[in-house]
């Protein structure tokens, strides 16, 4: 990106002025490099987010940032409801719900390493994944209503998990207010053989240990210890949440003119809050928030299943599971005042800091888990949200590495199966349907994912907790 | 006529070019099955019926991607033959592939849905030139 636009607010702070149309400004957290490394395109799509209606204080873009559509992933922007604000199907994306979730095995490295191999295999046997593949449950009617209203709390409530991992799950495990009559019937057929599959392309179920902790008092308040082996589980609303935000983001993007809004890039398709649209998809987004908490969920359980013909005497502990790709109300202080806002996370995680009512009493003084995806190869971080980023962004935080290479150019440059064989001398045993898959997913397509979370770190959004380094990972 | 992918960071651009508007949207459906899999490996075996209905040209090429997302996503199949016809707004088509087979296909990756998002269908010299960003 070009930094003469740019007002260098200090080390990992840069600020776009208001100009023109812009109802706000906008401001970027990255250090220099990662800044220069960042595509222009973001600074072009998030002075577009500026001037969407009702936008409140400044958008803003983390520094994992990179070209989305519409909104950059890694953007975060709160918009008033009473001031005409406004809800975009293009500012949460296709992938509803998109988050991750962080469980304790209970074991060590390297009890993992002494049945890795078998291990690996029993996961990707028993993990639905990649395209074509279809989980075990299959809902009818009335099991899908239950489903997109009750989340991981429906999933527990069937068998999948224990009651104890639902204050373990951003709002216990159950999204409020969702409207499964807002799910259309292609929607809900997506969705209908899809429960309990991990998809493709980044999502992932990584076996990984925690190489390096950074903050003992943290790390023991989530249960992390140096050398515990854990489990990332990487996925979303999966087909049903695809398909409302396509029907969305094409209504929005007709009706705009309708509600007399003006759309800087037809990708940023949105409506008034305060409309029976914009009312619609915040019901259908919630059902679909709902529909990843219970997929989450009920991957979780395959995996205790899998792990327990090897474990049996341990209990895997969900540590927590948070989204990136959501909208979500909240309350925010802006100048003093305390308002309820829509804040659109888009490849970007909330991060709430100590003392949040909303952060689960076990980790409340110390702050909300933050989880940082790695690229296969490379690390993961955990880390904690801050009271800092509660006035610096909305309590908001990257999100993984971020892209530098496209899919294209990965899979022109890498061919799947050296990768693997790399990753496996590394200690890394990949397993997926596909290589051209994992070529497309190379660690070396991906920024470095430390500067990220160092960046983060240092601008006072998040603090780093510790380091995971991946043993195991089913692709789909 | 030709179709190819372009780069966008995150996700996938897909290009479709012919002599009609018609054979340029048959074209980025043959792109649309090269961004999960060779589209030499899928067999015309199956045919199915497909209709959207837009009013734009570019609203109808991102309707005729998503009809074709969802139909994959729901029947589980994979598709290779494509017969478009366009008129006044309203396409019709029949499209030919087979089941997913994961041995045989080796699917890298699934497509979640057409963005608008480098999203074009223009007129060219030599015909028809028509493309969109697709996330993955």
């Amino acid at each position: 990106m070009d930094t003469s636009k740019l007002e260098r607010l200090d080390e990992t702070r840069w600020r776009i002025p208001a100009t023109g149309s812009m109802q706000v400004p906008a401001v970027i957290f990255a250090d220099r490099d990662l800044i220069e490394d960042m595509d222009d395109k973001v600074h072009e799509q998030i002075c577009n987010v500026c001037r969407l209606p009702g936008i409140v204080k400044s958008a803003l873009v983390m520094p994992d940032a990179h070209w989305g559509y519409g909104f950059p992933i890694g953007g975060v922007a709160a918009f008033a409801a009473d001031e005409g604000g406004v809800i975009s199907a293009g500012g949460v994306g296709f992938d509803i719900s998109c988050g991750v979730r962080l469980i304790d095995t209970g074991v060590s490295r390297e009890a993992i390493q002494s049945v890795q191999a078998e291990l690996a295999h029993e996961l990707s046997r028993s993990t639905p994944a990649g395209v074509g593949s279809t989980g075990r449950i299959r809902l009818d009617d009335t099991d899908m209503d239950n489903m997109l209203t009750g989340g991981a709390k429906w999933a527990v409530a069937e068998g999948y998990g224990l009651p104890d991992d639902l204050e373990h799950i951003e709002e216990s495990g159950c999204q409020a207010d969702p409207d499964p009559a807002a799910v259309s019937a292609r929607a809900r057929r997506r969705q209908r053989n899809e429960m309990g599959t991990l998809g493709s392309g980044n999502h992932y179920l990584e076996v990984q240990y925690v190489s390096e902790v950074f903050n003992n008092s943290i790390a023991d308040a989530y249960g992390l210890r140096e050398g515990d082996a854990v489990i990332s589980i990487h996925c979303g609303s999966r087909g049903l949440g695809h398909q409302i935000g396509t029907e969305f983001l094409r209504e929005m993007a007709i009706s705009a003119e309708k509600y007399g809004i003006k759309l800087p890039d037809r990708e940023l398709a949105c409506a008034p809050i305060n409309s029976g649209l914009g009312q619609r998809y915040l019901g259908a987004m919630r059902a679909a928030v709902n529909c990843a908490l219970a997929n989450r969920q009920i991957l979780t359980h395959l995996t205790r299943t899998a792990f327990a013909q090897f474990f049996p005497d341990t209990t895997l502990k969900l540590v927590y599971d948070v989204s990136h790709n959501i909208c979500k109300e909240e309350h925010h202080v802006v100048d003093g005042e305390s308002l309820r806002l829509h804040v659109h996370r888009k490849g970007a995680t909330r991060a709430l800091g100590p003392g949040s009512k909303d952060v689960p009493a076990a980790f409340r003084n110390v702050g909300q888990p933050v989880f940082i995806g790695g690229s296969m190869g490379t690390s993961s971080y955990v880390l904690a949200g801050t009271e800092a980023g509660e006035e610096l962004a909305f309590s908001s935080a990257c999100h993984g590495a971020g892209r530098k290479m496209s899919r294209h150019q990965a899979r022109k440059r890498w061919r799947g199966r050296e990768i693997a064989d790399e990753l496996a001398q590394d200690g890394v045993i990949v397993r997926s349907p596909s290589s051209r898959g994992i070529a497309e997913e190379a660690p070396g397509a991906y920024k470095d994912v430390t500067g990220v979370v160092d960046a983060a770190d240092r601008a006072g959004l998040t603090t780093k907790v510790c380091r995971l380094r991946p043993m195991i990972c089913i692709k789909g | 006529m030709t179709w190819s992918h372009f780069s966008h960071d995150a996700d996938l651009g897909l290009r479709g070019s012919g002599r009609s508007k018609a054979r340029a949207f048959e074209q980025i459906a043959m792109a649309l099955t090269a961004a999960v899999t060779d589209p030499d490996s899928v067999i015309a075996e199956k045919s199915i019926s497909l209709f959207c209905e837009a009013p734009s040209d570019e609203l109808l090429l991102v309707d005729w991607l998503n009809t074709l997302i969802y139909e994959m996503a729901v029947r589980k199949m994979l598709f290779r033959e494509f017969s478009v016809t366009i008129t006044a707004g309203v396409l019709q088509a029949e499209v030919k592939g087979e089941p997913v087979n994961r041995g045989k296909h080796h699917p890298a990756v699934e497509v979640k849905g057409a963005t608008y998002t480098a999203l074009a269908v223009e007129q060219t010299n030599e015909g028809w030139l028509v493309q969109c960003v697709v996330d993955v």
